[in-house]
C-alpha cells in the first residue's frame, strides 16, 4: 500500500496506528525486535542508552492504567524522557482544540507522541497533522484500533505455540465495542492464523463481521472446540449505551470462561485477556489465574513489544 | 588482495591468549563473528565460566543516522559481570566504536573486574582510544572495503572481502 498513512516513501513504519493494512514483514519486524527487548527487562540495569534525548508525551484523552504505564515504563528503559498529559485536567478541558493541543506540544519539541483517545481516528488525525519528524503512536482510539496490544498478544502467542500457521483462535466476548478485537483480527489473518473465530452474542457483534474473515460462532460449546489460543475480551461496560444483556450474571453464565468451557479447546490452549478482568463476568478466577492463563506475562511481553515499536519508529 | 586463512590467525590468538587466562576468566563475544571465535577459543583455551554474547544494537551510536539494525540477537550473560575478568572477542578490530558500545553494554550488567579485547584481525583506522591485547594479524584494508568473517558449511571460519556499498553493516 503505497498510500498507507503509517509508511514512509522508502516503506518504513513512520506512525503506528492500526494493524490494519500493514504487511506481515513489518508485524514479524517488531516481534522480532521485541525479543532482545526482553532480555533488557530482565537485567540488573532495565536500560538501554537508544533514546537517549528524545522526549515521548503520552497523551491520554481517556482513563488507562495498564497501557500509559506501560508506554511510560518502555519510553524509560530505552531512557527517553516521558511526559505523560493528564487531559482531564489540561488545557482541553479549558476548550482548546485537539490539534492545538498537539501543535503546543510539537513546539516544546517533541519526538513522539503516544494516543489514547475515545474518537476512532484521532490518532489518524495527529498523524496527519504533525510534521514527518514526528512519530504517533495509537494506543487505543475508540472502537478503531489498539495495534500495540494486538501486536503483544501476537508476541505471547508465538512465544508459547512457536507459529502462526497451525493455528485455530477464538476471540471471546464484547466483539462490537473492542479495539483490540479488531486489531487482533487483523493482526491474526496477516500473519496467517488459518482460523480464526469470533464468540459473542449476536448482539455484541458488529455487523457483518465475518468479512473481516473470521468465522462467527454464538454458542461456546462449538467455537471453544479444538481451540489452541482463547483470547477473552472485557465486558466493557462503560461502552454499553443500551441494555445488550440482560445481566452480567447472565453473561457469565453463557460466555464466561470456566474450567468447564476452557476444558473443551486443546489442552495445551492457552488463555490471554487484555485487561483489566472482570472477575465472575467474562472469566473465572480459577481460569484467569490457573496454568493455562498467560495474562500476566502478556503485561511483561507489553513492554518489550513497545520498546521495540518506539526505536523502530525513531530509528526511520 | 591476499587475504589470510582465518583458521590459521585463530590458532595464533588461541596461542597468544593461553598465557594470560586462569580459572576466572570468561569471553564474551560480539555478535556475529565474535560470537563464532568466542565459542571456539572458550572451548579450546577450557574456560570454566559459560560463554557470554552481546548484540550491541541497542548501545550504538549510528542510531540517529541510521536506525535500528535489522535481526538484533538477544544478549546473553550468563555469569555474574560484578568482580569479573572478562576478555570481550571481535572479528575484526577497525573504529573501534562496536568496542565503545560492548564495553557500555557490559557495565549495565555490573562492573566487571576488568576487560580486556581480542580481535581476529586489527585493521587499523580507530576513531577511539582502544586498543586490543590479543590479536591474530593486523592488515592493512582500503577504507571502501569491508573486511568480515563468514562461517563456512563445514563449520571452518574464512574471511571474505567487499565492496562497502554492498556490504551489509
Amino acid at each position: 500500500m503505497s498510500n498507507n498513512p503509517q509508511l514512509n516513501k522508502s516503506g518504513q513504519l513512520q506512525h503506528l496506528l492500526t494493524t490494519e493494512g500493514l504487511p506481515a514483514s513489518i508485524l514479524l519486524n517488531i516481534l522480532d525486535t521485541a525479543e532482545p527487548f526482553v532480555g533488557v527487562t530482565e537485567r540488573d540495569v532495565k536500560k538501554v542508552p537508544l533514546l537517549r534525548g528524545k522526549s515521548i508525551f503520552n497523551l491520554f484523552f481517556e482513563p488507562s492504567t495498564r497501557t500509559r504505564t506501560t508506554f511510560e515504563i518502555a519510553a524509560k528503559r530505552l531512557s527517553a524522557d516521558v511526559i505523560n498529559l493528564n487531559i482531564a485536567v489540561s488545557s482541553q478541558s479549558k476548550g482548546e482544540t485537539l490539534l492545538d493541543t498537539v501543535n503546543n506540544l510539537s513546539a516544546m519539541h517533541a519526538d513522539m507522541f503516544v494516543v489514547r483517545h475515545a474518537q476512532s481516528g484521532a490518532a489518524h488525525l495527529i498523524a496527519q497533522h504533525v510534521r514527518s519528524e514526528i512519530h504517533v503512536i495509537n494506543a487505543g482510539d475508540g472502537r478503531h484500533a489498539h495495534p500495540t496490544q494486538a501486536l503483544l498478544d501476537m508476541f505471547t502467542i508465538r512465544r508459547c505455540k512457536r507459529d502462526f500457521h497451525n493455528l485455530r483462535v477464538a476471540i471471546v466476548g464484547d466483539i462490537l465495542h473492542s479495539r483490540v478485537a479488531r486489531s487482533q483480527i487483523h493482526a491474526l489473518t496477516t500473519l496467517g492464523v488459518p482460523e480464526v473465530r469470533v464468540i459473542a452474542p449476536k448482539t455484541l457483534l458488529p455487523a457483518k463481521v465475518e468479512r473481516l474473515g473470521v468465522h462467527v460462532y454464538h454458542d461456546m460449546a462449538k467455537g471453544l472446540k479444538d481451540v489452541d489460543v482463547l483470547m477473552m475480551l472485557r465486558l466493557q461496560n462503560e461502552r454499553m449505551l443500551s441494555a445488550r444483556l440482560p445481566s452480567a450474571e447472565e453473561y457469565f453464565k453463557y460466555y464466561g470462561l470456566t474450567p468447564e468451557k476452557l476444558a473443551l479447546a486443546k489442552p495445551d490452549a492457552i488463555v490471554l485477556h487484555p485487561g483489566p478482568m472482570n472477575r465472575g463476568v467474562e472469566i473465572d478466577s480459577v481460569v484467569a489465574d490457573g496454568k493455562q492463563s498467560v495474562i500476566l506475562p502478556q503485561v511483561t511481553f507489553g513492554i518489550a513489544v513497545r520498546m521495540a515499536v518506539m526505536s523502530i519508529l525513531a530509528g526511520s | 588482495m591476499q587475504l589470510p586463512e582465518a583458521e590459521d590467525l585463530l590458532a595464533a590468538l588461541t596461542d597468544r591468549m593461553r598465557q594470560g587466562i586462569s580459572t576466572d576468566t570468561a569471553v564474551v563475544g560480539i555478535h556475529t563473528g565474535g560470537v563464532w571465535l568466542a565459542e571456539r577459543l572458550h572451548r579450546d583455551l577450557q574456560l570454566a565460566l559459560p560463554l557470554g554474547a552481546l548484540d550491541v544494537s541497542f548501545y550504538r551510536d549510528d542510531f540517529g543516522q541510521i536506525g535500528l539494525h535489522p535481526q538484533i540477537r538477544p544478549s546473553d550473560i550468563p555469569f555474574k559481570v560484578e568482580g569479573s575478568h572478562i576478555i570481550l572477542v571481535d572479528d575484526v578490530l577497525y573504529t573501534g566504536r562496536t568496542i565503545r558500545a560492548a564495553i557500555n553494554e557490559l557495565f549495565d550488567y555490573g562492573r566487571p573486574a576488568s576487560i580486556r579485547l581480542a580481535a581476529l584481525i586489527d585493521r587499523g583506522g580507530r576513531e577511539l582510544p582502544i586498543a586490543a591485547q590479543y590479536i591474530g594479524a593486523t592488515l592493512d584494508v582500503p577504507p571502501a572495503k569491508m573486511l568480515a568473517l563468514e562461517k563456512k558449511a563445514n563449520g571452518k571460519l574464512g574471511l571474505s572481502l567487499y565492496d562497502k556499498r554492498q556490504g551489509n553493516e
